[in-house]
């Protein structure tokens, strides 16, 4: 087995928290960002799609979903940045018998709303929301969108037939949005009771149908803390922004090389800025051009500019996916992403400049920020 | 002579960083078996079961030497002294 490295987190610190094919990593710095330690691999061998960090309560507590293509996947936790983790005894994300299905993949965790420090959602392969009320001790299947007379018809993307995406509206505490590929975005604003799709003006090039009322193979999705009802959506083809709580959405893809991509990351202050990683084609999947280059637009999508400082101009053909890029909380805002090489990449100064901050490492499936 | 079961590397953290495990048994089904090793280190169960109880898809147990897969699966006849290997396929990348 590898030898492991552990890093010694202090209030104040960024942690950049890496899932790869092979295990996970922990990127540690101070406020300035500029030297970064490496711990880790964490569940060497395993595949890493989900991380959180969950600050509720006092804790400092690291969540991780590893899946092992032979001993399959649970969750499980850190109090102590790594060092230690849970190994629970029995797998604790399972589906109930009466569904017939089996868990295939734990896509993402995420830490409920700071007034319910004790519950957390977790999106999984095939496309389920779990939800736990006792701070990850259960988890249980959410019904309501299980039981969707829409699922049976969801489509299996590249990844898989995943719910990748979870956002708890920051106003509406009964409200959720849960983005499936490929079935597109789902609403409840019953606490889960109820879904309905919500991708109005998402354009499906894959199907005869341009605009149904579901199936799109949607990305990624973002939602402005401070201004709930701005969203950013990175469809497979076409890049969306809504304003009206992604009740509809319109096309923004104003200068770019490619409105095929995966992730998307939004400010977390000025919801007017927004960054993407364009790739070329559905095919080939890489960045274009052999130029390894984040756009950023500072005006809702009006305009994108790339930002190629410090980032490699020639032979970079690289991949982004869909949880590859993350933007921290600090002013100026970090933005992070990881490549499918093995290399992640830092800016400090919300992406005006770039450097390497982490390289060698396994294919990067997943970038989540935290602050300590 | 006990039923033995031969623990593969990454799950003996998991089983008391046992190797092998014996234990008394009558004889039975496969499944059967799994009951005696699941009762001496229950947390083998979902390693190597699916939440369906079916072997996990790149795991094989065989079955003093025979695959169960190719011999009845979960059905597969266990003698009181046979000795059930739990092998991880070789898959990965």
């Amino acid at each position: 087995m590898p030898n492991v490295q552990h890093i010694s987190p202090v209030s104040g610190d960024a942690l950049v928290l890496v899932g790869t094919m092979k295990g996970a990593f922990i990127l540690r710095s101070n406020s300035r960002r500029r030297q970064w330690d490496v711990g880790g691999p964490y569940f060497p061998g395993h595949a890493v799609y989900a991380l959180a960090f969950d600050a509720r309560d006092g804790r400092r507590r690291l969540w991780a979903g590893p899946n092992s293509m032979h001993w399959g996947g649970m969750l499980h936790s850190s109090d102590d940045f790594g060092r230690t983790w849970t190994d629970p005894v029995a797998g604790n994300v399972k589906f109930p018998e009466s569904t017939g299905a089996t868990l295939k993949q734990i896509w993402q965790v995420v830490p409920g709303r700071a007034s319910e420090p004790e519950t957390l959602y977790c999106g999984v392969e095939p496309a389920a929301l779990f939800v736990s009320r006792d701070a990850g001790e259960t988890w249980s299947l959410v019904e309501g969108l299980w039981d969707h007379p829409q699922r049976p018809k969801w489509q299996p993307g590249g990844g898989g037939l995943c719910l990748h995406t979870i956002l708890l509206d920051p106003e509406r505490a009964g409200t959720i949005r849960v983005a499936i590929s490929t079935g597109g975005m789902y609403v409840t604003e019953d606490s889960g009771a109820t879904w309905r799709p919500s991708n109005t003006g998402v354009r499906v090039p894959f199907l005869p149908d341009k605009y149904p009322e579901f199936g799109q193979c949607v990305h990624k999705v973002v939602q402005s803390k401070t201004r709930p009802a701005r969203m950013f959506l990175q469809n497979h083809w076409g890049l969306y922004r809504s304003d009206d709580r992604g009740e509809t959405w319109t096309d923004v893809a104003n200068g770019v090389p490619s409105d095929f991509g995966f992730p998307i990351a939004l400010h977390p202050l000025n919801d007017d800025t927004a960054w993407i990683i364009p790739l070329e084609s559905d095919e080939f999947r890489c960045t274009p051009e052999g130029k390894l280059r984040v756009y950023r637009t500072l005006d809702a999508g009006a305009q994108w500019q790339p930002l190629a400082a410090g980032l490699p101009q020639e032979g970079a053909y690289e991949t982004i996916l869909r949880d590859g890029m993350a933007v921290d909380a600090l002013l100026p805002v970090g933005v992070y992403f990881g490549t499918r090489s093995g290399k992640v990449f830092a800016s400090g100064n919300e992406g005006d400049d770039w450097s390497l901050i982490a390289d060698g490492l396994p294919p990067v499936i997943a970038v989540k920020t935290a602050l300590v | 002579m006990p039923i033995v079961f031969v623990i593969p590397g990454a799950l003996r953290p998991l089983a008391g960083h046992r190797a092998e495990i014996r234990a008394p048994f009558d004889g039975g089904s496969l499944a059967q078996a799994l009951l005696v090793l699941w009762s001496e280190a229950p947390a083998l169960h979902d390693r190597v079961l699916t939440e369906r109880d079916e072997v996990r898809p790149h795991i094989n147990v065989f079955v003093d030497g025979v695959n169960a897969r190719d011999g009845g699966g979960l059905d597969a006849r266990v003698g009181a002294d046979a000795e059930v290997i739990l092998l991880p396929a070789v898959s990965g990348g």
